[in-house]
């Protein structure tokens, strides 16, 4: 069924643009699409953006624009994202040591998916990720699509301590936990790279709408 | 150097305005829980709109003065003593090196903030100076404070002579009530919710529960139903939003919350009630949410900001 895009109130200070109610990769290019458009436009009054997988929530200032203000600015936005041609997306390239210590999931998902070790490896590492959205905490990315073969459940009980840098799956997604964190996901890996570091020029390694690979490095 | 804690019982952070321009790498705002109360403190003592105060909660603090200066502390459920002498709050004070400075915790309210002039100086982490604790990073050193740190302060805007002894009047002020109305702006996914749940949201008594904090306050009462989906695929989040998860308990988000979230939210509080809200307190007060339009809530917000002009000299 065809999804109408809506333009809703979050309260009296942000408002949200719904473009779907799914998490597909065209979808999300969309709304990094719409999000670059109000980024470059400049509108006096727009304090930020956050994009997620179907929508983007739109802060703003309501001493300078009224309700009525932002959606019309944002509904003729909306009509432009389809000519808008969207950036071609950055690469970062993420090294990983698979399995060890700091993945201890990877054989139980190697077994759930009926795989061997390897093979989970080689079907993680082989695809380019898109980054959908950040949140949970600073700095961590939701990427997806991943494969099929490797959709696995959420853990029934979440660990109480992840370390930083640790790469781990659940669904159809996978994630990097950015700093040390509870968390419900199963861990493969775990990377060297610094996904966040607030006392540096570039405090975040990824922004949402990057392409990610990961890389063996073991 | 300016003040130094020398007692401590409560939860104190230093807060400015928030961290803003980092949402969508999952930077949550943090910054005041009652932001009215911050903003008069601020303009009390004649600082800039974002300068850096103490939050404190849930506990006494007790701070020396090093040097002269002037502070105010606004907020709701604080006694004030300045030296030998008990003061009211929302009035800024002229306080001498060597005075002892004593906020000490009533049974009303729940957050207080001091202010001095020119503001509390901690180094800015992407761009604000508030204090994240999940994260450790920002305010001072990432944490709240201990007996024996010491805070310095920038320099006053005017002369001490032109900042002491001001009071915001209480009509300009927020209705702080232990049983208050908070008006709320409903979706956007009221339709995850039975009629029966709407209307149970909007006529029933909500308690603050004691497993709240600064990512949010839970709600606890008559418990709302889903029609259908539990979840939702997650989505930008705001201060104020109410979350509803499988419990049926709504919560709250407040200053230190996730930037996104995966709940169906069947409201969101308004800006100029947020302040209400924030000092209810838990197992004592009683809430009831009522609806409202986004135009009324922003009148309402603009008419209360523009209370802060109303300061004057103390009686």
């Amino acid at each position: 069924m065809h999804f109408k895009p809506r333009i809703v109130a979050l309260g009296d200070s942000s408002i949200l643009i719904q473009l779907d109610e799914e998490i597909d990769p065209a979808i999300n290019q969309r709304v990094h699409a719409l999000a670059n458009l109000i980024a470059n436009s400049a509108i006096n009054g727009v304090i930020e953006t956050v994009p997620a997988y179907a929508t983007l929530l739109v802060h703003y200032d309501v001493l300078i624009l009224s309700f009525t203000q932002i959606k019309n600015i944002l509904r003729e936005k909306l009509t432009h994202i389809q000519e808008n041609e969207s950036r071609k997306p950055r690469l970062v390239e993420v090294p990983v040591r698979y399995g060890g210590e700091l993945g201890p999931d990877l054989e139980s998902v190697a077994s759930h998916c009926g795989l061997r070790v390897e093979d989970v490896i080689r079907i993680h590492s082989e695809k380019k990720y898109t980054v959908y959205m950040m949140g949970f905490t600073p700095g961590y990315p939701y990427m997806g699509k991943l494969d099929d073969k490797l959709i696995m459940p959420r853990l029934e009980t979440p660990r109480t301590r992840v370390p930083a840098g640790t790469i781990a799956i659940a669904g159809s997604q996978t994630g990097i936990y950015s700093i040390e964190s509870p968390g419900g996901w199963n861990l493969i890996g775990w990377t060297p790279l610094k996904l966040f570091d607030p006392n540096s020029d570039s405090p975040f390694l990824f922004a949402p709408g990057d392409e990610v690979k990961f890389v063996v490095d073991q | 150097m300016s003040l130094e804690v020398v007692e401590l019982s409560g939860l104190a952070t230093i807060q400015d305005s928030g961290r803003i321009g980092w949402r969508k790498f999952g930077v949550p705002v943090s910054g005041p829980m009652d932001t009215f109360a911050f903003h008069a403190a601020n303009k009390l003592v004649g600082n800039d709109a974002n300068c850096a105060v103490i939050e404190i909660g849930l506990g006494d603090i007790t701070l020396r003065a090093l040097r002269d200066c002037v502070i105010t502390v606004t907020g709701v459920g604080y006694g004030v003593s300045i030296y030998v002498w008990d003061f009211p709050l929302w009035s800024s004070y002229y306080v001498r090196a060597g005075w002892t400075i004593r906020l000490n915790k009533l049974d009303s309210g729940m957050w207080a903030y001091l202010a001095i002039s020119g503001g509390f100086q901690a180094p800015l982490i992407l761009g604000s100076c508030s204090t994240y604790l999940r994260g450790h990073f920002g305010g001072f050193d990432g944490r709240q404070l201990q007996v024996g740190d010491v805070l310095r302060a920038g320099t006053p805007s005017r002369h001490p002579n032109e900042l002491a002894a001001r009071t915001l009047p209480e009509s300009a002020r927020p209705v702080y009530s232990n049983n208050p109305i908070v008006d709320v702006i409903m979706g956007p996914q009221e339709k995850y919710f039975t009629d029966e749940s709407i209307a149970t949201f909007k006529s029933q008594e909500y308690s603050v529960s004691t497993t709240s904090d600064r990512m949010g306050y839970r709600m606890e009462g008559a418990a709302l139903k889903h029609r259908n989906k539990v979840e939702l695929i997650s989505e930008g989040m705001t201060m104020g939003a109410i979350q509803v998860p499988a419990s049926g308990q709504p919560i709250v988000m407040m200053a230190d919350s996730p930037t996104t979230g995966g709940y169906p939210k069947i409201g969101t509080v308004v800006s100029a009630d947020l302040p209400l809200l924030a000092q209810c307190v838990p197992g004592r007060s009683k809430i009831r949410f009522r609806e409202t339009t986004v135009a009324k809530a922003q009148r309402k917000y603009r008419a209360l900001m523009g209370g802060l002009e109303k300061i004057v000299e103390s009686d």
